[in-house]
């Protein structure tokens, strides 16, 4: 089976006066359709950089990148942009939705710059998306007017409306408590199970259980790279968690 | 992408910032109602001037007596008499296309009816005179040929004249004495209202030439010669052919200067239609620099508005929005104010016109071409000062854009 992501020694180097900073040095890495992978490791350790590479966002300053057969570093801008528009969905460390716009515009978003969809289309793909983070009832609401496990779903819903084939996500739980978390990792595992690839990074242990392979980066360079054992299925927690108390008039 | 989605966000866009949206338009309202009625008052003040220059008859040739100096200053034109009756009967035997022929003599003296007087130009024509000039009479019939060859006292009146002379009464049959000599009126002028020089046209009397020349101011010369061309193609060369036949008559050898000026109409026209075309085309420069402050405002404002919201842009990017579709998108911003500036500019500044001439009385004159133009220059203005600032946010690195603080 050919993997879905084939990194090359992919090296990022950032240069900020005479000091060079080498944020990624040589990663070589392949990951198959259908793998749900957490990005550990330390700050500053390369994560987002190695992320932001993947997502077609910042572009590698040496090494190959091969993501779904296409060698992304002969791509220009634009093609670049329609890569991300089809093949991915980023969901961002912070979580980057327009303010002032309605979750369900927020989620809307890519759509608009995809061809060939109607407005009425668009409209139904991104209420779908809403509906399958649970936040149907929310696609009027301003992200001001959502918590912040409800903003983290938007962001997933947007990075879902594309279908697309790779998932990536930059500490998806980062400020969340733990039962919100988990309910994300529900959402996560669905999505895994209907056969998108999944890529996330997270700083908790517990939180990467609940994937199937754990990568841990340390100054720029994978350092170890092992199947889960003793896998968490997020349903099932969710059932042990004490519910959320209903709040008293 | 799609252009309707992108107009639709940049109208969101708008939208949330309702107070600079509008503020930014302003400039452009201003700029673009000062234009407007800028070039309102000029192309009013020409219109005048044009309906005026019409008020002189239509293809008309003036001779006058006196020279025109090689440097185009009149000296004395129309003073030093070297033109004669014999000179218009040349002419209008000579000259072929020639249709009317009016010598003329002028004097501006006191005239007198009963106990009334008036000071007032008197006018020695011929009866062409009339047609020549178009102008009809209210009351009366005109003086004819016989009149002129028999010298005979009679006259034709303009309406201010008769006013000052018999009130409201009907001037036709009373006598009216130009430098004691008693003349008959027979005819009452038509109103024709302010000349060029902006002078009362209806303040006159006329008589036949030869009656002023006899009995009124004892003179053999004439002060001009108006003349009927039979179409407008012959004032390209008539003037010409009059002026030579002129020279012939007056022996004035090669190289001397003519003691006679020839003006056509047109001439006349151009010289006073100068004026207010410098004066429209001065005052339009001057509103169109408004305009251009305007256009700053919302280049300024649009740039703010690209720094502002670099984390969207890079939102966007992140996405799948082309380079192409961020440059469209503030780019529309950018028209959309402008031309929301011009649509509003264009009536207030229609209002500003109208209030004007109603007013200050000063007559305004809005053309669909100066709408036109207005607009589409107000859209010309957004594109030119908005494209720095959509070409800025477009040419932005996406994780550069996530990243800014
Ligand atoms: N734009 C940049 N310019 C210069 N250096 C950068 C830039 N972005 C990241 N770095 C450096 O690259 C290294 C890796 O950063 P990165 O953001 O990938 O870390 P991370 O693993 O995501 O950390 P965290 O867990 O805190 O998010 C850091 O040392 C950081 O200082
Ligand atoms: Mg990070």
């Amino acid at each position: 089976m050919g993997a879905l992501i084939r990194l090359d020694k992919v090296s990022k180097t950032y240069r900020t006066g005479d000091i060079e900073v080498h944020a990624v040095c040589g990663v070589s890495l392949d990951i198959g359709a259908g793998e749900f992978v957490a990005v550990m490791g330390a700050s500053g350790s390369g994560k987002s950089t190695l992320m932001n590479i993947l997502g077609c966002l910042d572009r590698p300053t040496s090494g190959r990148y091969v993501l779904d057969g296409v060698e992304v570093s002969d791509l220009d801008r634009d093609q670049l942009a329609d890569l991300r528009n089809r093949k991915l969905g980023f969901v961002f460390q912070g979580f980057h939705l327009l303010s002032r716009t309605s979750a369900l515009e927020n989620v809307e978003l890519p759509l608009l710059y995809a061809r060939g969809l109607t407005t009425a289309q668009q409209r139904e793909r991104a209420l779908r998306a809403l509906d399958l983070v649970g936040l149907a009832d929310r696609a009027d609401h301003y992200p001001n007017q959502l918590s912040g496990g409800q903003q983290q779903r938007v962001a997933i819903a947007r990075a879902l409306v594309n279908e697309p084939v790779l998932l990536l996500a930059d500490e998806p739980t980062g400020n969340l408590d733990s039962r919100t978390s988990v309910e994300i990792m529900g959402v996560f595992q669905r999505l895994n199970a209907q056969g998108i690839t999944i890529l996330m990074v997270t700083h908790e242990s517990d939180i990467a259980r609940h994937t199937t392979r754990t990568i841990v980066m340390r100054d720029g360079l994978i350092v170890a790279d092992a199947p889960v054992r003793e896998r968490l299925d997020a349903a099932v927690e969710l059932r042990r968690l004490p519910p959320v108390q209903p709040v008293g008039p | 992408m799609r252009p309707l989605a992108t107009a639709k966000i940049a109208w969101r866009a708008l939208r949330r910032n309702p107070m600079r949206s509008a503020l930014t338009t302003l400039g452009i309202i201003v700029g673009v109602g000062a234009v407007i009625a800028m070039v309102g008052i000029g192309n009013g003040a020409k219109a005048q001037v044009e309906a005026q220059i019409a008020s002189l008859g239509r293809n008309v040739i003036l001779v006058f007596s006196g020279s025109t100096t090689a440097s185009g200053l009149h000296t004395g034109m129309g003073s030093a008499g070297t033109l004669t009756v014999e000179d218009a009967d040349a002419i209008g035997r000579e000259i072929s296309g020639v249709v009317a022929i009016s010598p003329e003599v002028r004097i501006v003296t006191q005239i007198v009816a009963g106990n009334q007087n008036w000071a007032t130009q008197v006018l020695g024509e011929s009866p062409d005179y009339f047609e020549i000039r178009q102008w009809a009479l209210a009351e009366g019939a005109p003086f004819t040929e016989r009149d002129v060859r028999s010298a005979n006292k009679v006259a034709v009146i303009g309406r201010t004249t008769a006013q000052q002379l018999y009130g409201g009464d009907s001037p036709i049959g009373r006598v009216v004495r130009i430098k004691n000599v008693p003349f008959v009126v027979v005819g009452l002028l038509a109103p024709k209202g302010l000349s060029v020089m902006g002078t009362d046209q209806d303040d006159v009397i006329v008589v036949p030439y030869s009656a002023a020349m006899k009995r009124v101011t004892g003179t053999t010369t004439l002060r001009s010669i108006s003349i009927q061309a039979a179409n407008a193609s012959l004032l390209a060369f008539l003037p010409q052919q009059i002026a030579e036949l002129l020279r012939q008559r007056h022996r004035i050898g090669p190289g001397r200067d003519d003691d006679f000026t020839v003006r056509t109409q047109q001439d006349i026209a151009e010289a006073a239609t100068e004026t207010s075309r410098v004066m429209t085309t001065l005052l339009g420069a001057i509103a169109s620099v408004s305009l251009i402050v305007g256009g700053i405002g919302i280049m300024n404002i649009m740039l703010v508005s690209v720094t502002e919201r670099t984390r969207e842009i890079g939102i966007r990017m992140a996405v799948g929005a082309h380079a192409r579709d961020i440059l469209m998108q503030f780019l529309l911003e950018a028209i959309a104010l402008s031309m929301a500036g011009g649509v509003i500019g264009i009536a207030v500044g229609i209002v500003t016109a109208k209030v004007l001439s109603a007013v200050a009385n000063w007559p305004t004159l809005i053309s669909v071409e100066s709408i036109a133009v207005a607009f589409l220059f107000s859209a010309a203005v957004g594109i030119f000062f908005g494209f720095y600032p959509a070409r800025k946010a477009s040419r932005l690195d996406p994780i550069t854009a996530l990243r800014y603080e």
